[in-house]
């Protein structure tokens, strides 16, 4: 496997062994174990449009691991604002570094980044199209919660349109035979050529604008952020985000065991009300980005996660 | 009207390429696409909308005094998938070529789609189409994985 650039690029199999792998290494994440595999390795972060949370937890998860980093920086000082190629940009960091992190405003700029290296490069984002890491990070908080993926009911709800995570996860959850609720203003419908291609893979879709009537018998409900600026109007805008709002109060009767996931940032999606329920898991989630990368690095590195981590063995 | 009559529109060549059974009217884009224009020195005829007992109507190209290559040939995938091409020497019809649709169609149009990384101009990779289906024909962009609109894709010729 030379990168990940799409869902595509890992067999069910071999997501569940990298689930395996990010496991094992919780107590690296977390701090507690010391453990460097990835000692003198370098990563390259290009991130061409901004980011905090991926980038950063690339950064924690190459550290914790005993390896290094090196970042593009800020992409208005550095060679790109002179009017670089990606491919000359990309021949330049592929001498740098062992693999590269890469998030861009261009869609299909992750592939070309491969086509063009020598090291894996990671798909940390191509505008709206494929956010695997993210991807992997929610199957592994999905089965952390419920100990498997397969046969779940999943809700996704509010941006379905231009949200890329729901792109990749409604693609993944499928090939696990998820049932896929996508509860969406219809503006903010899930792309027709995406439920198209989810129909073509056997999903069992079904579309509604109806939030709150769907979270009842589900067992994830995963949340997105409705932007304001998808409306021509504000008027327009506060009616229709409203219906896409959490509260704890919302959330009688549903399942004991369902959680609620967003891949941040909120705005006022999630009440805080529901931050102390038992079902709140975004900031596990938002952690979890850790492991599942450090999971990634190693095995695009050809890095083998022992089974026994930090132990003598 | 008889295939021979058809042909006879133009005099027989002597030596270069036939292009025969083109979809009625796609000649001029075939011609844009293997790059013939008023710069080419050598003579070139073309024939539209002349009956055809298999299309219906079709247009037919000669060119003399080239012998177009099969990759360039290959161009033709999107606009004249069926034609029949014949290389022509000595007024003998030498070597029959058919177009190769191939698993990818490469550096010969442009993703259709705007935000793709390939619609800057100075990326220096192939552009490169993949073929998902062949009848009827669907294409997706190797890199965006957008899929593309046939007649959009026809404007976006390199």
């Amino acid at each position: 496997m030379p990168g990940l650039i799409t869902m595509d690029d890992l067999s069910n199999d071999e997501i569940l062994s990298i689930l395996d792998d990010a496991e094992r290494l919780l107590p690296v994440a977390k701090g507690e174990v010391y453990f460097p595999l990835l000692q003198g390795k370098i990563l390259g972060n290009l991130f061409f449009e901004p980011s905090t949370r991926t980038r950063m937890s690339f950064e924690t998860a190459m550290k914790r691991l005993g390896g290094d980093v090196v970042n593009l920086g800020d992409v208005k000082t550095s060679s790109v604002v002179k009017g670089e190629t990606l491919y000359d940009t990309i021949q330049m960091v592929d001498g740098y570094t062992d693999i590269i992190a890469m998030r861009h405003p261009r869609q299909g700029a992750a592939q070309y980044a491969q086509d063009a290296a020598r090291v894996p490069i990671l798909n940390g984002g191509d505008g709206a199209g494929h956010h695997p890491t993210q991807t992997m990070l929610d199957l592994f908080t999905i089965r952390q919660a419920h100990g498997r993926l397969d046969g779940l009911k999943v809700v996704l709800a509010g941006d379905l349109r231009y949200g890329r995570t729901v792109h990749s996860l409604s693609h993944a959850l499928t090939r696990f035979g998820c049932e896929l609720i996508f509860a969406s203003p219809s503006l903010l419908r899930m792309p027709r050529e995406i439920v198209a291609d989810l129909a073509e893979h056997g999903a069992n879709v079904t579309e509604t604008e109806d939030l709150l009537g769907s979270i009842g018998d589900a067992d994830v409900v995963y949340m997105t952020r409705i932007q304001k600026e998808r409306f021509a109007d504000e008027d327009e805008y506060a009616k229709v985000a409203g219906a896409y709002k959490l509260h704890a109060s919302n959330l009688e009767g549903s399942k004991e065991d369902m959680i609620i996931m967003h891949p941040l940032p909120r705005v006022d999606e999630i009440h805080p009300s529901v931050d102390a329920t038992r079902h709140a898991r975004y900031f596990e989630q938002a952690f979890n980005g850790v492991v599942a990368r450090m999971a990634l690095l190693c095995r695009l590195l050809n890095i083998d996660v022992p089974a026994i981590v930090g132990g003598e063995a | 009207m008889s295939q021979e009559h058809n042909m006879r529109r133009v005099t027989a060549i002597r030596n270069g390429t036939v292009i025969d059974h083109i979809p009625a009217g796609q000649a001029m884009r075939v011609l844009s696409m293997l790059g013939i224009d008023k710069s080419t020195s050598v003579p070139v005829s073309l024939v539209m909308n002349v009956p055809s007992k298999k299309m219906g109507t079709k247009d037919i190209i000669k060119v003399e005094d080239r012998e177009l290559t099969q990759s360039e040939l290959n161009r033709l995938a999107l606009v004249a998938p069926d034609a029949h091409v014949a290389i022509i020497r000595a007024y003998s019809v030498a070597e029959k070529l058919t177009i190769e649709l191939g698993d990818e169609i490469v550096n010969v149009v442009r993703c259709t789609f705007s935000n793709c990384i390939t619609t800057n101009p100075r990326e220096p990779l192939a552009h490169r189409l993949k073929i998902v289906a062949r009848a009827p024909l669907e294409l997706r962009c190797h890199y965006c994985g957008r899929p593309q609109d046939l007649d959009e894709l026809a404007q976006n010729v390199l």
